[in-house]
């Protein structure tokens, strides 16, 4: 694996610190006019999601992580392993729980996730942007009542709650933001 | 579009300002023969114009052309120009700079901080002003005397503020590193704050003195106002021996830490043999002040292109 120096840290970069794998979140260069250079880097642990700073000399270097992100097709999940296909060589990865964390509400069959592979190992799963899913629970819609800006809770098929405008039926497809979990429009089916 | 008119504006002001005291302007080359030696400096090489066989560099600071310039008998000058310096890149640093220099002869280190202040606020309006001696600073901000603290206590106090990828036994690393996250990060941002007094081992090209205390200290000051250095001034070293001296210690640190060996620049030395003025000089980073005029966080915001665009 490549190693890289301080100038080189990026936002995103993924390298090896304390033996375990990390993405660079920011990185701030810090130099007196006169004197030594400083990086003050904030790395996330990709193992346990925790964000460290650290202070480096400009110019040392930290080795870079076999750390790759894959489009992979989500499969099903047999309840302990979630299963994931990539669409162009059809391999196959399965993923536990805690790779996959707050993903699985929103993990669909078919969908197209980002599999974070770390050693050829799923780390972690990024769910689509936008996802669109069934609602299966929530309390009867209130015909006409589109201006209001009332909301109320509705489950879906994947089992995320969200929160939706009071119009909305059960039985309906709905479009959902996946990085904030809101509610963004109404899938004409 | 702001930060160029701001730009043209503080430039515009500048000029007057100087010309109305007598600072006359001058240009020097951005090409030079021989860099500066100092060991946390990157000069970016560039190719020899005439094909010869060694490289010319991009100048990092007018200093030393501006120094053959006072040898020769040029009184109070200032110069508006471009410096470069390698692997310098952030929020607060590009390459490529342009920097405000000027040199007095006759007058005293206070009274060029002074003057700092006012051309500080041509740029920023009206602003408060704190002056302090390193070691003041420290002890507020840290509770460590600076000049006489262990390497242990140095390397403490550091570990207590943040956690640190290095080992150093090198006592200006750990100050610097004291300084510019914990000391520098302390000082009222609207106030412009002067300090004064740097450890000996820090000098670069300015005068060695004994403080109140009976300190050696190097008789220098930087400005920070918002958060940012803006500020480098000296009581200019005149003595060619210890020139050579401070070369000599240079070349060996970058030795040490397996850098090039900088040729020393015959020129300089000559001017300062033959005899440089009693003179104060100090350099400013315009953009900085830029940042500050504008309210710009990021030094990319003030000029035309930042780097990854020309």
């Amino acid at each position: 694996m490549a190693s890289y120096s301080t100038n080189e840290f990026r936002s995103g970069l993924k390298v090896m610190l304390d033996g375990e794998p990390c993405s660079i979140l920011d990185n701030e260069f810090v130099k007196p006019g006169k004197g030594q250079a400083f990086n003050r880097v904030k790395l996330r642990n990709l193992n346990t999601g925790r964000v460290w700073e650290r202070t480096f000399k400009s110019g040392e270097s930290l080795e870079g992580a076999d750390v790759m992100d894959h489009e992979m097709e989500y499969l099903y999940s047999d309840g302990e392993f979630f299963h994931f296909m990539d669409p162009t060589n059809f391999e196959q990865v399965q993923a536990d729980e805690k790779a996959v964390g707050d993903a699985a509400q929103w993990l669909k069959e078919q969908d197209v996730c980002t599999v974070t592979l770390y050693n050829g190992a799923p780390l972690s799963v990024t769910p689509p942007n936008f996802v669109e899913l069934e609602i299966v629970e929530t309390d009867p819609g209130l015909k006409g009542d589109t201006a209001q800006g009332g909301t109320k809770p509705a489950h879906l098929s994947t089992g995320a709650v969200v929160k939706v405008p009071l119009f909305i039926s059960q039985g309906e497809v709905i479009r959902v933001d996946t990085r904030s979990g809101e509610y963004v429009s109404r899938v004409k089916s | 579009m702001v930060a160029l008119r701001s730009r043209a504006a503080l430039y515009a002001a500048l000029r007057t300002r100087f010309a109305e005291r007598g600072v006359m302007e001058v240009e020097t080359p951005l090409l030079a023969s021989s860099p500066v030696t100092d060991p946390h400096i990157d000069a970016i090489a560039t190719a020899n114009p005439l094909s010869g066989d060694h490289p010319f560099y991009l100048q990092t600071s007018p200093e030393y052309a501006m120094k053959r310039l006072l040898a020769a008998g040029s009184g109070a000058i200032f110069q508006i120009c471009k410096a470069f310096r390698g692997s310098e890149h952030g929020a607060r640093h590009n390459p490529e700079f342009t920097m405000l220099e000027w040199y007095e002869p006759g007058v005293a280190l206070e009274s060029l901080m002074d003057e700092v202040a006012a051309v500080i606020r041509l740029a920023v309006g009206d602003k408060a002003v704190e002056h302090m001696t390193y070691r003041s600073a420290f002890l507020t901000a840290v509770g460590l005397d600076p000049h006489t603290a262990s390497l242990d206590a140095l390397r403490d106090c550091a570990s207590q503020h943040m956690d640190i990828n290095f080992e150093s036994d090198e006592r200006d690393t750990w100050l610097q590193l004291i300084m510019s996250a914990v000391v520098e990060p302390s000082f009222d941002g609207e106030a412009i704050t002067f300090v004064v007094d740097f450890p000996e081992s820090q000098a670069a090209l300015a005068n060695i003195a004994i403080d109140a205390q009976g300190q050696s200290v190097a008789r220098r000051f930087e400005a920070f106002c918002g958060g940012l250095e803006l500020a480098n001034g000296y009581d200019e070293l005149r003595d060619a021996g210890e020139l050579l001296r401070r070369i000599r210690r240079d070349h060996q640190q970058r030795k040490a830490s397996g850098q090039t060996l900088p040729p020393i620049d015959r020129n300089l030395l000559s001017a300062m043999q033959a005899g440089l003025p009693d003179c104060c000089g100090v350099a400013v980073g315009l953009d900085r002040l830029l940042m500050l005029a504008t309210s710009s966080s990021r030094i990319d915001e003030v000029v035309a292109f930042p780097l990854d665009r020309v």
